[in-house]
């Protein structure tokens, strides 16, 4: 069994774009076509997805698969900071764990991306210059998403130009609830065309919409609408991401690319602290969609404290001791 | 003036909604309690038995899911006609049981008023049989009483109206049907009693009434297929074990004989209708 | 798919049970020699002889009989109902406390995942005394009248598919109602019911109240033909069932028949397609599909058929099949050679008869018992796939366009013990269930079990219920008139 880590290899994935005339040209067409499309996918049965989610968290994973899941997990983390006090310093020094999570191991991986706020996403972009890690900017008003379509855009406009190279918007919940989801869709399409070619993340904000129908529902306009990526959470609301929200986010991407040929990605962000948690969303990944997300090309954890958690336990592994906070840096 | 010459009746099976006579053309004598004939009855042979199975059979789905307001308004009915042939019954039990006037007519009062009684359970039983189960999960989870299915009845051979409305009203208010063995040697009442069953509610085939030898018809009954449950009350003593063993083949509900006939006049109770109900347990995900 | 993520193996600790090389009958408190010739319980995941296992004869029977007797009179009968409860809660709190040995032992003797025996056999069994503990004082408040009698001494019969748990079904509410026992385990099962003989000895239960008699079937019949016995409950076949109805025959004795099954699992079109699929596994692969009320039949309805059989063998792709005591295995071994040749059989016989058999690419292990998770597609209700009761991990497959149709199939089966129905229309549930002649109906979920719900079958599944109020009533005499 071979579990190991190549980072180059798990960077290298080739994105499909988006294929000319999917079988859903016609969906987003009106209102009520999108609505009858949206309503008319398989409901989610909230306690058979819950049961499902639980068992898979019974998987045991240990020894060599555990150093093998937290290389990985680490690799697909975007480190964030998204907090009103965040500063130029603040953002360098995360910039600085992301590319050597722990300065005491060089064959520790560095993180996906860096993921900040977009008028500090130059900084980042300077501060990861040549690393190959990416800048992610959250934008679109995040993490309300109440502003005008004009303001929405700009805000992204300014992310890419600040370098950042990947976007994480939030959707209009308040317009997906009321069940204006055309309007929802073409806020999304215009994002995307603002984005140039940074990469697009939608962010459902499930906590906010609720049920796992919804959840399924809003995954499917995301992608409909162009997304690369499909994520859980702003991490401002709980719940943020939870086992079966991802479950059923996984379901939607594994039926998007069997129908339309398109892989999209899945970024759980919010509340996932510990390297159990995080090998739990691996575990899920595999059984639901396979080994062709798992990586961070395919899949992301959007975290902060979760990796010194993952740090702690690749020392323990390593040392064959339980480490402690002190023996990681804090940011 | 010389006295009018009666018209008698010629006493026939009550299967599917009609009264056939045997297709065996068998008939037998019967006598009052002295031993002065009455009648001819219907003897009733394996094959009018089969016929009156499949009657059953096919009236099933209709009575068990009838609503148990329906089906309490149908059993209340037939006391109801009953009460308008209470001189009849009067005269066939008195004859056939050896009663007096006075002991004839409590007895079919107290058919009559059995009829009642179980009338009034067929909208309760659920309420009082079935539960919500507080299970450890996000489930709804109940349970509730259904019917068997077809019950071959094999009526008490003492008491020929109250012992046989008393096994048979239980097993109509739970939504069953009925195939029915009366009492070999007072059967009249119970043809009487077919001929309230079809000039009241009573959906043809719920219940078949076959007159004749239980010895005979109990083992075809109790080994065949499509008969759910056996009352063996009125089973010969001798041959309820036999009639037991044969009924295991398709795993009947099997109810067995009392040591001696009871005195039906007693309160029933929910014991003669509960082995004839089965409890279906219903689970659902309690989710948003 | 490729992988490059395996699960490492994570097996379970086996050093947490002591198996000792052989073991006796418990009687009376203690354990004594069997008569009979000793018989060997195996691994059925490694064919590892575990124990030699003592055999009750007739005369033995007949001392654990008496056992109980003197228990129910002296002891057990007179005892003051709280306290009856009071040993039935220290009964549940020590398999709580000795879970992971059970699990373990259960795994080993039977061949189920350590998953299954630790998240289900084993907290359910606890969970079983738990609840019938609080009835043991209440029972004038179930429903049978004021003053409900116990019948005296239980004989009870179970199987081998969950050896323990169904222990805990027959012993707990027999004890709860103040009935003494006399348990036959399976065959090829018994390590958990000695197992629990400690327990009691722990509880400090008193002596005959729980009697255990191992064997095969010659054992089980001298329980259930003794003279003694009041009260007989089987968990079996229905063939046995049969046997054992004709054996009480005539006797005082009142029976309780828990026996097969061929259970439909209908799936509409408008079902939540995902958990349809999780329920439609779990219905027919739990327990290796040794489930007497396992979804055999997935009836589907035509215009999902291919996306149902489709997402079906996605999942079943990733079931792994494997040592029971690994933590990560969903499918174990298969629990005897007997067993696992019946299984052959009625797959081959489904072959013959036109039906397509699908079966993941597995690997399997060199020794033991083993059978891969399989589907039958194009099976036709007339081919014995659709009919006989497989008890392996044979899912048979047949479709219906109609929820009439879906009925009137569901139906054709003399068996009645469960159905599932998958649909998110709400009020279809509701008429399915109420149309199905099953005794238990599961709608969006399969496999589910608890103390309070009562479990049991219509039709040639068997009479009586288990678990409830319902299921009191199985070892109380009524006092209503």
């Amino acid at each position: 069994m071979t579990h190991v880590l190549d980072p180059g290899t798990l960077a290298a994935g080739t994105r499909p774009g988006p294929g000319p005339g999917t079988p859903f040209d016609d969906v987003t067409r009106s209102d009520a076509a999108l609505r009858a499309f949206l309503h008319g996918l398989s409901g989610v049965d909230q306690v058979g997805a819950e049961q499902r989610a639980a068992t898979l968290g019974t998987r045991s994973i240990k020894t060599t698969a555990k150093a093998w899941a937290i290389d990985t997990a680490i690799a697909m983390i975007d480190l964030t900071t998204l907090e009103g006090a965040d500063t130029p310093g603040k953002v360098r020094s995360l910039a600085a764990k992301a590319r050597r999570p722990d300065p005491t191991d060089p064959s520790c991986p560095a993180v996906a991306a860096v993921c900040v706020y977009g008028d500090l996403a130059g900084v980042a972009r300077e501060a990861l210059e040549g690393t190959g890690i990416h800048v992610a900017a959250v934008a679109t008003a995040f993490p309300s998403g109440r502003a005008s379509r004009e303001v929405k855009l700009a805000d992204v406009r300014d992310a890419v130009a600040n370098g950042a190279d990947e976007i994480d918007m939030v959707i209009d919940r308040g317009a997906f609830l009321s069940g204006r989801y055309l309007e929802v869709f073409e806020e999304i399409v215009a994002v995307k065309e603002a984005c140039g070619g940074a990469h697009l993340k939608v962010i459902l904000e499930t906590g906010e919409l609720v049920t796992y129908d919804n959840a399924r529902r809003a995954s499917w306009l995301a992608m409909l609408a162009g997304a690369d990526f499909i994520k859980t959470s702003t991490g401002k609301i709980s719940p943020a991401a939870t086992l079966p929200v991802c479950l059923v986010m996984l379901e939607a991407v594994r039926d998007f690319r069997a129908a339309t040929g398109t892989q999209v990605g899945v970024k759980p962000a919010g509340g996932i602290r510990t390297t159990k948690d995080a090998v739990k969303h691996l575990v899920l990944v595999n059984e639901t969609v396979g080994a062709d997300w798992l990586s961070p090309d395919w899949f992301r954890l959007g975290a902060s404290s979760l990796l010194n958690d993952l740090l702690l336990q690749r020392q323990k592994l390593r040392t064959g001791h339980y480490s402690g906070p002190d023996h990681v840096s804090v940011d | 003036m010389s006295e009018r010459l009666a018209v008698r009746k010629t006493y026939k099976l009550y299967v599917n909604g009609a009264f056939p006579r045997s297709e065996s053309g068998r008939t037998y004598e019967v006598h009052d309690a002295r031993g002065a004939f009455l009648a001819n009855a219907a003897q009733a042979s394996r094959k009018d038995a089969r016929d009156a199975v499949v009657a059953a059979r096919a009236a099933f789905g209709k009575w068990s899911r009838a609503t148990a307001y329906n089906r309490g308004q149908v059993l209340y009915r037939v006391a109801e006609v009953m009460e308008g042939r209470h001189a009849q019954f009067c005269e066939e039990v008195a004859a056939g049981e050896g009663l007096s006037g006075g002991r004839a007519r409590a007895v079919v009062d107290a058919a009559i008023d059995r009829w009642v009684w179980y009338a009034g359970w067929t909208d309760k039983l659920a309420a009082v049989l079935g539960s919500a189960n507080p299970v450890a999960g996000p489930f709804f989870d109940f349970s509730l009483p259904e019917p068997t299915g077809v019950v071959a009845v094999l009526a008490p051979q003492r008491s020929s109206l109250l012992g046989l409305v008393s096994v048979l009203a239980p097993v109509l208010a739970g939504g069953n049907t009925a195939v029915v063995v009366t009492s070999r040697a007072r059967p009249l009442p119970a043809v009487t009693l077919g001929e309230v069953l079809a000039t009241s509610d009573v959906p043809g085939g719920v219940v078949n009434l076959l007159t004749g030898d239980a010895a005979e018809l109990g083992p075809w009954l109790a080994e065949h297929d499509d008969v759910d449950a056996v009352d063996l009350t009125g089973a010969p003593p001798a041959q309820a074990m036999e009639l037991e063993r044969l009924a295991a083949g398709s795993i009947k509900r099997v109810v067995r004989p009392p040591a001696e006939e009871p005195d039906w006049s007693a309160d029933p109770g929910t014991s003669r209708m509960t082995p004839f109900l089965e409890t279906k347990t219903v689970w659902h995900p309690k989710g948003v | 798919m490729s992988s490059i993520f395996e699960y490492a193996p994570a097996p379970e600790s086996r050093s947490i049970v002591d198996v000792a090389p052989s073991y006796g009958l418990f009687v009376d408190g203690e354990f004594v020699d069997g008569s009979g010739e000793a018989m060997k319980t195996v691994n059925p995941a490694t064919e590892e002889v575990l124990s030699e296992i003592a055999v009750g004869t007739e005369a033995d029977v007949d001392r654990a009989v008496k056992a109980a007797r003197r228990a129910f009179t002296r002891v057990w009968g007179p005892m003051r109902p709280a306290d009856r409860g009071k040993y039935l809660f220290r009964i549940a709190r020590i398999l709580q406390e000795r879970a992971r040995e059970f699990a373990v032992l259960e795994s080993l003797d039977n061949g189920k995942p350590i998953r299954e025996s630790r998240d289900v056999d084993v907290p359910l069994a606890a969970a079983h005394f738990f609840y019938h503990a609080g009835w043991a004082d209440k029972l004038a408040h179930a429903g049978l009248g004021p003053d409900p009698r116990p019948h005296g001494v239980a004989g009870q019969v179970i199987p081998w598919n969950f050896p323990l748990l169904m222990l805990a079904w027959k012993v707990a509410p027999a004890l709860a109602t103040g009935n003494t026992v006399v348990l036959k385990p399976a065959e090829t099962t018994p390590l958990t019911a000695l197992l629990f003989a400690e327990v009691c000895r722990q509880a400090d239960l008193p002596p005959g109240v729980v009697n255990i008699v191992t064997g095969a079937g010659d054992t089980g019949r001298a329980v259930v033909e003794h003279d003694d016995v009041d009260k007989v409950a089987f968990t079996g076949s229905t063939e046995v069932g049969r046997s054992i109805a004709r054996a009480v025959a005539g006797t005082r004795k009142v029976l309780t028949l828990e026996l097969g099954g061929k259970a439909a699992n209908i799936v509409f079109d408008d079902a939540p397609i995902d958990q349809a699929v999780e329920g439609i596994v779990r219905g027919i692969f739990f327990n290796q599909g040794h489930v007497c009320c396992a979804g055999s039949r997935l009836l589907v309805q035509e215009s999902v058929h291919d996306e149902v059989i489709a997402s079906l063998q996605r999942r079943i792709g990733t079931l792994r099949v494997g040592d029971p005591l690994d933590k990560n295995t969903d499918i174990g071994a298969i629990n005897s050679a007997e067993q696992l040749a019946r299984i052959r059989e009625l797959s081959d016989i489904g072959e013959a008869e036109g039906a397509h058999r699908w079966q993941p690419a597995c690997e399997l292990p060199d020794r033991g018992f083993w059978f891969p998770p399989t589907v039958f597609t194009d099976v036709s209700p007339a081919h014995r796939i659709a009919r006989d009761e497989v008890f392996g991990p044979v899912l048979s497959v047949l479709t219906f366009r109609t929820p009439d149709e879906a009925v009137a199939k569901a139906n054709n089966s003399t068996y009645g013990l469960s159905a599932g129905i998958w649909t998110e229309k709400g009020s279809r549930i509701l008429a399915i269930a109420d149309r199905l002649r099953a005794g238990v109906v599961w709608g969006n979920t399969f496999n589910q079990f608890d103390p309070t719900s009562p479990f049991g079958g219509y039709k040639q599944s068997g009479y009586g219920r288990e678990g409830g109020r319902h299921g009191l009533a199985a070892y109380l005499r009524s006092t209503h008139p």
